[in-house]
């Protein structure tokens, strides 16, 4: 690889990294001004023009605080946990397409940081391992609260990657590829093309399973604030709690950009050719992109504020009986059909 | 008789739960657009509704003549002992006979039953609608005399929390 190459790829590093945690930051100023809409309040809306420094206020307040390590805790794990589940959820990022190439001074520069050949593997392998943090967490802590969470969130973990890989499956059948930037090609054209509609059962699973993935409601059993204190996360303060939080909607944003990718076409616009239109196709594709993925954040904090928590056994209920034959139901009859095709 | 109560069976549709989750964010979302119950205390004060019980007030005659005739009333009747009053032969030639030269509530043990205003047999002691009146020291919770006839011109003539602040 060359310099300039070099020079490009750490730059797509930087903007990306930059862009997660500004969309984590803005990510935690619309959960509470939505989750306020919602209840019938006006949420924060005091620091800067109608709140939007709140975020800034909140990381100040994280930083100042007394950073509190329980003499009981496991101090190695204790203290690799949070950056066990912030760094996967950001690292994951790395193998979205956010938008088509950019030609610059003679040079296609596709946007996208990694495109690896593998890229539907890559990021179930570190979602998984993001869960690990929370186990870890909730293990290193040492109190009976925080250990639940983990316990719970472990079992979460078996009973919903599961689900998620099969409905990836039938997505992957039906492209060939595990690389993101042919799953976002082979959707182009008309918007039916988009693989929610040739896929309606795999995405329900997948958005089911994504939710329990990134701990949100109704499937946040492992913060579950009301029956376990908070969790994962009760013996932790200060920045490390703020990493907890960061690694949660950094989550978000990546299985948003995910479901947006698998199922909705990625950085395509329906009926328009991005590729003809040169580096305005891809600054409008890089839009498309970033508004899909808005759409599914927002569903995120709408879905937290509308639905209760699931039980425990309910979510092993839905994962096992429910969601997991239907996912292999539908491989099934995917796999079918694209034999009778060929 | 007894009657047989038949239990709902779920039909086919209830049972997708698809639709009715589709119902649930629905609604969320038309709450979203909804008129805000928040009231941003400092800048807009909430007004309290008639007969609401706060802060007293000591009432005046027209000819600003205190209307108390210390009789006690009021302190025999608090149930908190929040009243201290001081009587004396009142300094005017005609009238009432009697005048109180002190009268302090304690505030911080006044519960705001409103007997003293019943009790009051001259209409002098009377709760306001001033609610936000808080202190950092007891002595500031401890209102006089002269404290409460000031109370009585702040709202004689109109709502305390409808006067346009600074002005």
């Amino acid at each position: 690889m060359d310099l300039i190459g070099f020079i490009i790829i750490c730059i797509k590093v930087v903007v990306v990294f930059a862009a997660t945690m500004l969309a984590v930051m803005g990510m935690i100023y619309a959960e509470r001004r939505i989750s306020a809409f919602i209840q019938h309040r006006l949420g924060p809306n005091r620091v800067g023009p109608k709140g939007l420094f709140q975020p800034l206020a909140d990381g100040l307040k994280f930083l100042m605080k007394e950073d509190i390590i329980p003499a009981a805790v496991n101090k190695p794990l204790y203290l690799l946990a949070p950056a066990m589940l912030l760094i996967p959820a950001l690292m994951t990022f790395a193998v979205i397409p956010f938008g088509s190439s950019l030609t610059l001074f003679g040079r296609q520069i596709s946007l996208q940081v990694a495109d690896i050949n593998i890229g539907v593997l890559y990021i179930l392998a570190l979602t998984s391992v993001g869960v690990y943090g929370i186990v870890l967490a909730g293990w290193s802590s040492n109190s009976k609260y925080p250990l639940l969470g983990g316990l719970r969130s472990s079992a979460q973990l078996i009973s919903y990657e599961l689900a998620m890989g099969l409905a990836i499956v039938a997505i992957v059948l039906m492209t060939g590829s595990l690389r993101l930037n042919d799953i976002v090609t082979s959707q182009q054209g008309h918007l039916f093309s988009w693989y929610v509609f040739k896929q309606p059962v795999a995405f329900l699973i997948f958005l089911i399973a994504v939710y329990a993935e990134t701990n949100r409601l109704p499937f946040d059993l492992a913060e579950a604030e009301q029956e376990l204190v908070g969790g994962y996360h009760t013996e932790y303060s200060s920045m490390k709690f703020a990493m907890f939080f960061m690694a949660e909607y950094a989550n978000m944003i990546t299985a948003a950009a995910l479901t947006v990718t698998l199922f909705f076409g990625g950085w395509d616009i329906p009926f328009v050719d991005e590729a003809a239109m040169g580096n305005w196709g891809a600054l409008l594709s890089g839009i498309a992109f970033i508004l899909k993925t808005a759409f599914f954040l927002f569903l995120y904090i709408w879905v937290r504020w509308t639905f209760p928590r699931f039980r425990y056994d309910q979510l092993m209920n839905l994962g096992w009986k429910v969601m997991l034959p239907l996912a292999l139901l539908n491989i099934f009859i995917t796999g079918g059909i694209l034999t009778i095709i060929s | 008789m007894a009657t047989v109560v038949k239990s709902y069976e779920p039909t086919f549709r209830d049972k997708l739960y698809i639709p009715a989750l589709f119902q649930g964010l629905m609604l969320t979302f038309k709450h979203m657009f909804k008129k805000k119950v928040t009231i941003q205390y400092p800048d807009e004060k909430h007004v309290p509704p008639e007969g609401y019980r706060g802060l007293h007030r000591l009432n005046k005659y027209p000819d600003g003549r205190i209307r108390c005739v210390a009789c006690e009333m009021c302190a025999a009747a608090c149930p908190a002992h929040c009243i201290h009053i001081v009587p004396e032969p009142s300094p005017w030639e005609e009238g009432k006979e009697r005048y109180p030269v002190r009268f302090d509530i304690d505030l911080l043990r006044c519960i705001f039953c409103g007997f003293c205003e019943m009790a009051c047999p001259e209409k002098a002691i009377e709760l306001t609608e001033i609610y936000d009146f808080a202190d950092y020291s007891r002595e500031g919770l401890w209102i006089d005399k002269a404290g409460l006839l000031e109370i009585y011109e702040l709202t004689k003539t109109q709502n305390y929390y409808t006067v346009p602040n600074d002005e």
